[in-house]
């Protein structure tokens, strides 16, 4: 897989970011295991050390085991100012974990994000590549028993 | 819609298929491609923008066409064009809104841009968390490529030209120009020491034209329009129109194209129709994240590069953020200093140590644990780190301190007596901090 993706954009340093979003997307668990850095390492010819310099740099990347669906929600000031601790803590109590954690059954993560660019549909949060904004209680249910469904 | 906004740069935004290139050719997209190519040297380019008084719309406000004369004048036969598409400033979906409307638009600036400049390759950086427009730029650059104005030998002329779509990975520090250039190259983004400057030696320290969407779409209207057109509207120094992104405790949200010269009066409540429901405006944040808080009685100031920095204000990225008067000073500018020390990318010490020392010190106030010599301990720590710092990002990080310090002072003192005005820095009884 990894070796697949690495020949799909070339072989070639400068695309080490989008390599590794590939690689994470492309597994269900959404992270970066040590063997997907290592085999990055040897094949694109990076030292391993800047490759996980790379992996722990940016936000998007885990290098532990994550959930289905991860859930961004906003917390900056246009998506506090209306509401964004509700939808927090709604996320919160329907799946029974606390930021940053997964659910038993390997679902959801929830995580914070910073601004997604969805301010005039505040609060807002991002679920697996897909904007939802205007977020209340009654939406957020539906939203988690869609994707339940899925 | 009130009729202070101005159609320019939005004009096709809504209006036509954002897949469909025709569409954008049936209503004069292209055209200044064409015009420029087959009628216009580079340095013709280069004049129409300089005579435009076109200024970066990515929050410096650097001149455009000297920006674009310094990479076109640096000798080398490899240049790149990178269109900086990173934002994530807070409050800011301006750029999204472009890109999401008019795609083309931009490409059509990118490719002007590389013209003018003698580069052969762009690149477009986009935030990761923008899919939609990820998605519709590489269409756009696809579609664009088939019809021939991209690729080599564009309109028969000797000028190839390419695009390449990058995705950023969640890091606000990309935004920054090194940074962003850092990444481009598959590296952790951080910023490197200026001088020198991208157009002397950026990607791959290669000579680099870096301009904000905003900006790169402005050009294909000065190619097609001239300059002089361009100029009327806006003010002398602050030409054309600005994207403005209202955002908050805000009725009518969402992004308006406006002329420069306008009072923010005029944005907050011609356009913005005020704050919703029986509250009261008590403060705006200008220019995101890192701008100035400002109370609701300094709103005679111009939306004007000159206006608003001779009060001590910066257009930034062009966000506005209203909060009303049930929200705490204190608890805003705490949760603005969360995401600094959160986003810091850890280079420079007075940014990556000074970021949460200025965090515990606002927290101090919200818990009821501040004394009068936290004052002080602000001051110092906010100027070592706008004077120290190695980046924008550490440079204008404490201004929302600085400027909440300045205009809303009594509200720091009443929380060193234990009281939080709006009730949130507070147990639920009476506004108490406990
Ligand atoms: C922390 C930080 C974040 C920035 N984020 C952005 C951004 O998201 N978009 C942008 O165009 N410029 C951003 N800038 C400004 C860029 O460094 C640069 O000035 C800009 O891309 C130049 O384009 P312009 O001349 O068209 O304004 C940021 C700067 C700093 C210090
Ligand atoms: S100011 Fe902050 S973001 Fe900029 S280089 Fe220093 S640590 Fe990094
Ligand atoms: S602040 Fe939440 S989407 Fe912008």
């Amino acid at each position: 897989m990894v070796e697949e993706i690495i020949n799909s954009h070339g072989i070639a340093e400068d695309k080490l970011v989008p390599i590794l979003l590939d690689i994470q997307n492309s597994n269900d668990k959404h992270y970066l295991s040590e063997d997907d850095l290592k085999q990055v390492s040897r094949l694109l010819g990076i030292p391993e050390s800047r490759v996980y310099s790379v992996a722990t740099f940016y936000s998007f990347f885990s290098l532990q085991p994550r959930g289905k669906y991860i859930i961004q929600i906003c917390d900056n000031a246009p998506c506090i100012v209306n509401g964004a601790y509700n939808v927090i803590d709604d996320f919160r109590h329907i799946l029974g974990i606390d930021m940053g954690q997964t659910t038993p059954d390997g679902l959801f993560t929830l995580e914070y994000s910073s601004c997604l660019g969805c301010c005039s549909h505040a609060p807002a949060a991002r679920i697996s590549g897909e904007l939802y904004g205007d977020l209340d209680s009654e939406k957020i249910k539906s939203i988690l028993s869609d994707l339940r469904r899925r | 819609m009130s009729d202070l906004t101005v159609k320019r740069l939005t004009q096709r935004c809504g209006d036509i298929d954002p897949r469909d290139v025709s569409e954008y050719i049936s209503t004069g997209g292209y055209k200044a491609l064409v015009k420029a190519l087959l009628t216009m040297k580079p340095q013709g380019v280069i004049d129409e923008v300089k005579a435009s008084g076109l200024l970066g719309r990515g929050g410096a406000a650097f001149p455009t066409g000297l920006k674009m004369q310094m990479v076109h004048d640096t000798p080398g036969d490899v240049k790149y064009v990178v269109c900086n598409a990173d934002e994530g400033e807070p409050g800011t979906f301006k750029d999204r809104y472009l890109m999401e409307g008019d795609p083309y638009q931009l490409v059509e600036g990118i490719i002007l841009a590389g013209y003018a400049v003698g580069a052969q390759k762009g690149y477009i950086y986009i935030r990761g968390e923008y899919d939609r427009a990820i998605e519709l730029m590489k269409n756009a650059v696809e579609q664009t490529r088939k019809i021939g104005y991209l690729g080599n030998n564009i309109l028969k002329q000797h000028f190839n030209f390419d695009i390449e779509v990058r995705s950023g990975a969640g890091a606000y520090i990309c935004g920054e120009e090194f940074a962003l250039i850092e990444s481009l190259e598959g590296k952790s983004g951080r910023p490197r020491y200026k001088p020198p400057y991208p157009p002397v030696s950026g990607l791959w320290d290669k000579p680099t034209l870096i301009n904000n969407v905003e900006t790169l779409a402005n050009i294909p209207y000065i190619v097609s329009n001239g300059s002089k057109a361009f100029r009327s509207v806006g003010t002398d120094n602050s030409a054309g129109t600005k994207l403005i992104c209202l955002s908050g405790n805000i009725a009518n949200r969402g992004v308006f194209e406006l002329p420069f010269g306008i009072t923010l009066k005029d944005i907050i409540y011609d356009i913005g129709q005020g704050v919703p429901g029986e509250r009261e405006l008590k403060m705006i944040q200008i220019g995101g994240a890192s701008g100035s808080c400002i109370p609701s009685d300094m709103l005679d100031v111009k939306l004007d590069f000159a206006d608003m920095k001779k009060n001590g204000l910066s257009m930034g990225s062009g966000a506005i953020i209203a909060f009303d008067d049930s929200r705490c000073v204190i608890d805003i500018v705490k949760s603005l200093l969360k995401f600094f020390a959160h986003e810091s990318c850890g280079k420079c010490t007075p940014c990556r140590e000074g970021n949460p020392q200025l965090y515990n010190l606002i927290d101090d106030f919200s818990k009821g644990s501040a004394t009068p010599s936290h004052y002080d301990v602000l001051q110092s720590l906010t100027q070592t780190m706008q004077q120290a710092a190695l980046c924008g990002l550490g440079q204008s990080s404490p201004m929302p301190v600085v400027s909440t310090l300045l205009y809303f002072k009594d509200e720091y003192d009443m929380h060193i007596n234990g009281r939080c005005p709006a009730g949130i820095c507070s147990s639920t009884n009476g506004g108490e901090i406990i």
